[in-house]
């Protein structure tokens, strides 16, 4: 298969809204990568948060606005692991599966790719000229990991940074880090009680900065760090792989 | 037993809240987690073994009916007898009609999820039966008038010190200095051997019915479930209708799985295999009564989204991993089957009404369907039930109940505002403004807002962009002039 040159953006609502330097890095990183990145403007979100609350039938309605934003695009790349999953896995329980839609959901699932397995299982793009000084822990996000079965790529391009050292976070693939969408204001003090073993492999870990590809992980490990006074800082990979640190007294 | 599963919220924050149960809790799934991981690491083909533990299993579903006559036919052909209960109630009755019709009045019990879920001893007491547990966890609860909380590891709840003074008060039994675990086993095992001795009827669970040849399956480790299958002379065993597997060799799959997942162990020191009533010249029982349980799993068969769950084969394994089992307890979830299996099967067989949150309890992290040795699919089924629970609370009045009123609204707007990209932007603006009043150093602190109060009462918000990532980019192409 030739590789897509053209990539369409899927922002995610998270990172439109919260932290546009998400979209931005994803957007350079598949620049530099050789992609011509278009940006579909009327695109709001998948309908996750309402498909994880158990609210089916406004889910749907979002996600045929999705399907008919990204109807024509070669390739969807998006910057988030379980934004990706929605689409690739948890479309396909909205609509039946031999109907227009949901064959629509198919064609599109299968060209919907998490940022990092596009760069690094589509593009074969592993080095992409990062540089960091310091220690960093990576963060595998629930989605990512199980959802989608990634192990690999995140890592792939972790350890092409050159200067930074990589510091193994305790659990990092077996602790949640208790976000979990809705389920973090549905029951805070247990998202919080799981956010604080997080926060403690954090600090266990000596990192500087923790990555993850999800920006709801992110909102919570990086709240739960400043609350608490921590050292670390938390972001997204592609944050860190074009160079777009926060800096330290951000917080 | 009182049901508490429509109270999640509330009995998790009193768990969280309580510092000797966070200190047992962790030390003990963290021991279970080790102890599994070390044992699957060392059997290659592990992940192979999980589908032939998912196809064995899902094959007994698949041949439900005609495997439970097989197994019946075969039960009998060996001198036993087979029972079909209902529910609880019906189960419970038999095994009362069958003590009252032996003259039987001590009865040993041996751990047994099923009879938990039927209630049985409160059942034999009431019936005038003195019915005694006698796994030690299960003992130290029935002492205690408590209850499960970890389908393995019973009393998982209790401390060393608590452990003593049950002990103390109820059998008047001091453990003496530094006699430590061994000590209270010893003055366990004391109490309990009179009890084997003097009993004339028997009843424990099973793991496994096979149907090729009628054999129950009792899996254990303290060897109690082997005195009560022995020594009395009636044995009465509670199996759900889904414990079937089709050939006796499927057990060398199923056998593995277990010990495996459950405590990390290659075998459990006691498998006992149990095929009919023991015949002249053998020892054992001389009566075998087998209840066969639906209690609601015939409404799960049929349920093509759930079915699935009726796999399980209860080894504890997504309890241990599951991180908010780990935090609460088993006692939150409020009725006998707990962590994220529980939150799946719970809600089925006591109806949405009352176990409308538990579905919601769980991040949906998967770590349970990783670890699954059935691979049971319990985060999408979650997300099933959660939509169920949405439906069924507007289903009677065409409008959401009032407790979920203000979320139906939340999504109803949120759905028309996210088909039409101008209301999002607009809708999107507003609350970033919001969100930047409140911030200071680019987080947002403790707010007294609705829903913003729970996420920040323990964590800051990173406050949000000033201009939306949209909005950036529509500026860059218009300067480069390229589309937007
Ligand atoms: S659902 Fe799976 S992991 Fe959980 S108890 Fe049942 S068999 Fe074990």
């Amino acid at each position: 298969m030739a590789k897509p040159r053209r990539v369409s953006l899927f922002v995610t609502c998270l990172a439109d809204q919260m932290r546009p330097e998400t979209a931005w890095a994803a957007v350079e990183l598949l620049e530099r990568a050789g992609c011509t990145v278009d940006v579909p403007m009327a695109q709001t979100c998948c309908g996750q948060p309402a498909f994880n609350s158990g609210f089916r039938n406004e889910a749907r309605e979002v996600a045929r606005h999705w399907l008919k934003v990204f109807r024509d695009a070669e390739a969807i790349v998006c910057p988030s692991g379980s934004c990706a999953s929605m689409v690739k896995v948890f479309f396909q329980e909205l609509f039946e599966p031999q109907s227009p839609e949901g064959r629509e959901v198919a064609r599109l699932a299968e060209r919907t790719y998490e940022l990092t397995q596009f760069l690094v299982h589509v593009l074969g793009v592993t080095n992409v000229g990062a540089h960091y000084e310091g220690k960093v822990a990576y963060h595998a996000s629930c989605h990512l990991l199980r959802e989608l079965g990634e192990r690999t790529s995140p890592k792939a391009l972790l350890e092409k940074v050159v200067g930074a050292e990589l510091v193994a976070l305790p659990g990092s693939e077996t602790v949640c880090c208790g976000f979990g969408g809705t389920f973090s204001v549905k029951l805070p003090e247990i998202s919080t009680a799981m956010m604080d073993e997080k926060i403690r492999a954090i600090e266990a870990s000596g990192a500087d900065c923790v990555v993850a590809c999800d920006g709801g992980c992110l909102l919570q490990i990086s709240g739960g760090l400043t609350r608490q006074g921590a050292r670390a800082r938390a972001f997204h990979l592609a944050e860190l792989l074009t160079g777009r640190v926060p800096e330290p007294d951000r917080r | 037993m009182h049901v508490t599963s429509d109270k999640f919220s509330k009995n998790a924050a009193d768990a969280l809240h309580d510092p000797f149960l966070q200190g047992a809790l962790q030390r003990a799934t963290g021991k279970f987690v080790n102890e599994r991981l070390r044992a699957v690491a060392e059997y290659p083909g592990f992940e192979a073994l999980r589908d032939q533990g998912r196809a064995i299993k899902q094959e007994a579903l698949d041949r439900l009916p005609e495997l439970l006559e097989q197994f019946e036919e075969k039960v009998i052909e060996r001198g036993g007898f087979v029972h079909w209960a209902r529910d609880a109630h019906d189960a419970n009755q038999i095994a009362i009609n069958l003590a009252r019709s032996e003259g039987v009045k001590v009865i040993v019990k041996s751990k047994s999820m099923t009879t938990e879920e039927t209630n049985l001893n409160h059942a034999l007491t009431e019936a005038g039966f003195e019915a005694v547990e006698t796994d030690l966890g299960e003992y130290i609860l029935q002492l205690d008038d408590d209850y499960p909380s970890h389908i393995l590891a019973p009393a998982i709840h209790k401390t060393k010190e608590q452990v003593a003074d049950i002990f103390d008060r109820r059998l008047h039994e001091k453990n003496p200095p530094d006699a430590g675990i061994p000590g209270l086993n010893t003055i366990a095992r004391r109490a309990l051997r009179t009890k084997f001795l003097s009993a004339q009827m028997g009843i424990t669970g099973a793991n496994f019915a096979v149907a090729e040849t009628g054999t129950i399956v009792i899996v254990e480790n303290e060897g109690n479930a082997a005195l009560s299958t022995t020594l009395p002379k009636i044995h009465v065993a509670f199996v759900g209708i889904e414990k079937i597997v089709p050939r006796f060799n499927d057990l060398a799959v199923m056998l593995k799985l277990l010990p495996r997942s459950a405590t990390g162990q290659r075998m459990s020191s006691y498998t006992n295999f149990l095929t009919g009533a023991a015949r002249a010249g053998e020892e054992g029982p001389q009566k075998l009564h087998i209840i066969l349980l639906d209690n609601g799993r015939t409404k799960i068969y049929a349920d093509e989204k759930l079915q699935g769950s009726l796999r399980c084969i209860r080894c504890g394994a997504c309890l241990n991993v599951c991180p908010v089992y780990q935090k609460v307890g088993g006692h939150a979830y409020g009725w006998v089957y707990p962590g994220p299996i529980g939150a799946v099967i719970s809600p089925q067989y006591l109806g949405l009404e009352r176990g409308h949150q538990l579905p919601f309890a769980s991040s949906l992290c998967g770590a349970c369907y990783e670890v699954c040795p059935v691979k049971i699919e319990i985060p999408h089924m979650l997300l099933e039930l959660r939509n169920r629970v949405v439906e069924e609370n507007t289903k009677a009045t065409g409008r959401p109940a009032k407790r979920t009123f203000f979320e139906a609204l939340s999504f109803q707007l949120f759905a028309v505002a996210a088909r039409r990209p101008w209301l999002w932007g607009l809708g999107s603006a507003i609350g970033r403004r919001l969100l930047r009043s409140k911030a200071s150093g680019g987080t947002v602190g403790k707010v007294e807002l609705p829903v913003l109060r729970k996420w920040t009462s323990e964590r800051d918000l990173a406050a949000p962009a000033e201009q939306s990532f949209l909005e950036q980019w529509k500026q860059r192409s218009g300067s480069k002039g390229g589309r937007a």
